[in-house]
């Protein structure tokens, strides 16, 4: 039965009519028609489709619409645009992060969730933060490279 | 007006083999960056390769436009080619837009492939960006009314060399209009493709943005999410479909009960033989759809083997193909008087390409003919296999490329744009398909699988007299690197076309280990063994990064460890001793020095920790590309983990291009390359593939990632540059491997390096 929920997305009040029990992912790309977050596995074992829900990271290919309603959702770019950057964002630009890039909201959205929260981690610390997100083309160390310019940035 | 269409060309006249022609209101669209605009219906007229205006053109406001035939997938290709246009044509590279893969823009160059982008690919668009430069010349020349001789050119303008104040801008000189004149072809499409025409090159030493580092072009919209996959591509009134494969591979539905779908808005249901879809306007009425229809299969006899005895049966199976690749000396004669052979087996799974997203495609078919969005790496083989399936003519077909999500051979790409296109015209509607993570894990083309016996005759003296390296398993073109064939795509094969494979394994002139040694006798032979299943295969195997050199090198740097370690050498020492090349001598060298490497043999300190500790090393070539690599390895013996905890590789491939971009891409290989190593495997039941998502076919997590990669660039301006997207993957599980035999004293000569593997063999001694 399809039901109207409303949210906060990057800031602007939106609405869908959508089955409740529908990801998240599908309202934000199909009816809201973003361009991220991206569909990478449907079972959130791989992170590209993160995004924010007040702020924490949630895989939105396993999160159902319906726990949106009336809250802030806020995707890779809501997070910092070229004009206001986040320093994750500023940070992945310098250290040339990507290769393909498809893999890129998973880690940026979590690490900013957990650095707003730990903004003095350890390298190990960010690595088990980070722990379980995929990255095909081996980006890691470039990853790690970037999360750490941004946290020295932020703290 | 968004349909690329020939201007209509009217000569300038007068200067020679140059025409300059006027630029009709449609090659505006024609020549701009960026995807295709959605549109129908297609008119595309595959660019002309005899002509400078299908790699280059000069636009009304200065800006230049390179058409390339190839396609980037992540390393930053696009920015080396405009670097090589605004090198030959002296203007800045960010002035330099690149178009890439358009079928109806870009002259076919064979896509990606062979990680050929920078060493073939640049060629013909380095010769037009240059005799674009004469022709501007040229121009030049009759508007100040001075010889061509005593002008030059420079950052977008040319000028008179003895008063530099008197100058004109290339955009005055083109005034709009299209640079144009016939350049000589080679004949050729795909990689080797080249022109020429008048002018010639430019020299190295002349070289101002050749060997800078310039930064990526996609970096920033990646990061703020505003780049646009082939996933994203959209169009009005577009259906989302979803594929349906069978349970068991083979098989093909008896019966689909349509009314099991009927509750859900908008359903369609397309069948064909093995071919089965659902299509509906919302994506989740799709996603739903694909779970809800009743489908009863055909019961067919279980397609595989029993994993277990995988590697018994590729060496107890005749083979089908049997190639020798190199036989120099006389192996036999000199096994036959060693004082000591030493023999080894290695082993190497069916890998997956399971990209970060599972293949997605956007087809539009109409009765004019057929627009695909694309991510594949061969765009124009899409344009034709999209042809030969809907039997168009290919001129009526146009194959847009956008960049996929991770690319790494022939992954599942160009397998949807096929899926897509078919549905589309059943049901006369653009149709946009995506595979589950299931499909992208479980149907994706798989490299082969294969097994490696090795031998090595040592004299009395300790010297080396012989070496052997048989290779046996499934071929690495089960299906076509391509899909302009039907038949090598899964829409093809559902509808009961048998795959065509041809056996190969390596090619001529490839690379084998033995070619780095000076060793009297040596021997490489490979064979081949048929496929498992004749069509739509799970475990069809077809080219995935650095086809077969991963377990190449692998099974040859491997063994020529245990063979110095069998003569009492340093593993550096050893090869140093025996190599050939000086290129392959530099680069062990310089990773050897940058990280620190002591001489002893390996293997040798025994110890009784639980954690123990070694490096290893490993050399390989590929085609003209030099790579050392050492490791080092850290082993928990107890629990079985094994992580690689630093990497240094040394990497000439020539001619640096573009350092940064150069320095990102070798550290990511590395790091690709370690994963597949340490985690990857298919694995399969006598059913179909089981190793359907990422718990199943685990790869390199961030908490395992070596604490520190270094890479070591050697720049050789005098030499070409070779490609550098492929030739350090193949170094990795050899360099993991003789480092594991440093810290544990035991070989590991099966790949993955999983914590059961590891576990399993240390008691095996």
């Amino acid at each position: 039965m399809d039901t109207r929920i409303s949210f906060e997305l990057d800031g602007q009040t939106c609405a869908v009519t959508a089955d409740p029990e529908m990801p998240l992912l599908y309202a934000l790309r199909d009816d809201l028609g973003l361009d991220n977050p991206r569909f990478g596995c449907g079972l959130g074992q791989c992170g590209a489709c993160t995004v924010h829900i007040d702020g924490q990271a949630v895989r939105s290919c396993i999160t159902p619409v319906s726990a949106a309603e009336g809250h802030k959702v806020t995707t890779l770019a809501g997070l910092g645009t070229p004009d206001r950057p986040h320093p994750l964002q500023t940070a992945w630009v310098q250290e040339e992060v990507p290769q393909c890039g498809y893999c890129t909201n998973g880690w940026i959205m979590t690490a900013a969730a957990y650095l707003r929260a730990n903004p003095k981690a350890t390298d190990d610390q960010i690595r088990e933060a980070l722990t379980g997100l995929k990255c095909r083309c081996g980006t890691h160390m470039a990853v790690l490279r970037a999360v750490r310019r941004a946290a020295d940035a932020m703290g | 007006m968004n349909t690329p269409v020939l201007s209509r060309r009217i000569a300038f006249g007068g200067l020679g083999a140059l025409i300059v022609t006027l630029t009709s209101p449609g090659d505006a669209a024609a020549q701009a960056p960026g995807p295709a605009p959605a549109a129908s219906p297609p008119a595309p007229i595959p660019p002309l390769p005899t002509r400078l205006s299908s790699y280059v053109a000069v636009n009304a406001d200065g800006r230049v436009t390179a058409f390339f035939g190839k396609v980037d997938v992540g390393q930053g290709l696009d920015t080396a080619i405009a670097q090589f246009v605004a090198e030959e044509l002296d203007v800045a590279p960010g002035r330099v837009d690149v178009v890439m893969g358009d079928s109806a823009r870009c002259v076919d160059q064979g896509g990606a492939s062979n990680a050929s982008g920078v060493s073939e690919g640049s060629q013909p668009l380095r010769h037009a960006a240059a005799e674009a430069r004469l022709i501007l010349l040229e121009l030049a020349a009759a508007r100040l009314g001075v010889p061509v001789a005593q002008l030059s050119t420079r950052d977008g303008e040319v000028l008179l060399t003895a008063e530099p104040a008197r100058r004109v801008s290339y955009a005055d000189l083109v005034a709009g209009r299209t640079l144009e004149t016939e350049l000589r072809w080679n004949g050729r499409f795909g990689n080797a493709l080249n022109v020429q025409g008048r002018a010639g090159l430019k020299p190295v030493s002349d070289f101002r943005v050749i060997g800078t580092g310039q930064p990526r072009r996609d970096v920033a919209d990646k990061a703020f999410g505003s780049f646009d996959f082939a996933g994203d591509a959209r169009l009005p009134g577009m259906l989302h479909a979803r594929m349906i494969r069978p349970p068991v591979a083979g098989s093909e539905p008896e019966a689909v009960d349509e009314s099991s779908v009927r509750d859900i808005p908008g359903v369609r249901v397309v069948w064909r033989r093995g071919f089965l879809a659902v299509a509906a306007p919302r994506e989740w009425d799709a996603v739903r759809a694909r779970t809800a229809l009743r489908v009863t299969w055909m019961r067919v006899a279980p397609p595989f083997p029993d994993q277990a005895g995988l590697y018994d049966l590729i060496r107890a199976t005749p083979a089908r193909t049997t190639n020798r690749q190199l036989n120099e000396g006389d192996v036999d004669a000199a096994v036959a008087g060693a004082a000591r052979v030493i023999t080894a087996d290695y082993e190497y799974p069916f890998q997956s390409h399971s990209s970060m997203g599972p293949g997605v495609g956007l087809a539009h078919v109409t009765a004019d003919g057929a627009r695909v969005w694309t991510g594949t790496q061969k765009p124009h083989s899409v344009r034709d296999g999209v042809a030969r399936l809907l039997n168009l003519p290919r001129e009526r077909v146009h194959s847009v490329w956008m960049q996929g999500p991770g690319s790494y051979g022939r992954n599942d790409a160009g397998d949807a744009a096929l899926d897509a296109a078919f549905l589309s015209r059943e049901l006369g509607a653009p149709v946009r398909v995506q595979y589950t993570r299931e499909e992208g894990h479980g149907w994706d083309i798989k490299s082969p699988a294969t097994v490696h016996r090795m031998r090595a005759a040592i004299g009395a003296d300790g010297r080396v007299l012989a070496l052997e390296h048989l290779s046996k398993g499934f071929s690495r073109t089960g299906v076509a690197t391509g899909e302009a064939d039907p038949r090598d795509s899964m829409a093809g094969m559902m509808m009961g076309q048998m795959v065509h494979a041809a056996d190969t394994f390596l090619f001529p002139g490839n690379y084998i280990p033995w070619h780095a040694y000076n060793v009297p006798s040596k021997r490489m032979e490979w064979q081949v063994i048929p496929p498992p299943m004749d069509r739509a295969s799970p475990l069809r195997t077809g080219h995935l990064r650095d086809p077969c050199g991963p377990e190449l090198i692998f099974a040859g740097e491997g063994f020529l460890d245990e063979v110095a370690h069998a003569v009492g050498q340093d593993a550096l020492a050893f090869r140093l001793a025996h190599s050939a090349e000086p290129r392959d001598a530099a680069v062990l060298r310089a990773a050897a020095e940058r990280f620190g490497w002591e001489s002893r043999v390996s293997g040798s300190r025994g110890g009784t920790d639980d954690v123990v500790r070694g490096r290893g090393v490993s050399l390989s070539r590929r085609d003209g590309s030099h790579v050392a690599l050492v490791a080092e390895v850290e082993v928990n013996r107890r629990t079985g983990h094994a992580r690689a905890t630093r990497l240094v590789a040394a990497h000439d491939c020539g001619l640096i291009v573009n350092p940064v971009g150069l320095r990102r891409t070798v550290e990511a290989g590395l790091i690709y390359a370690l994963s597949r190593t340490m985690h990857e495997e298919v694995t399969f039941s006598r059913d179909n593939v089981t190793s359907v998502d990422w718990e199943h076919y685990p790869i390199l997590d961030i908490t395992d990632a070596p604490r520190s990669v270094e890479v070591v660039l050697i720049d050789r301006p005098d030499r070409r540059s070779t490609g550098a997207g492929e030739p350090m993957v193949r170094s990795v599980a050899a360099a993991v491997a003789n480092a594991f035999f440093d810290a544990t004293g035991v070989r590991i000569r099966r790949v993955p390096f999983t914590a059961d593997r590891v576990k399993a063999t240390l008691a095996s001694v």
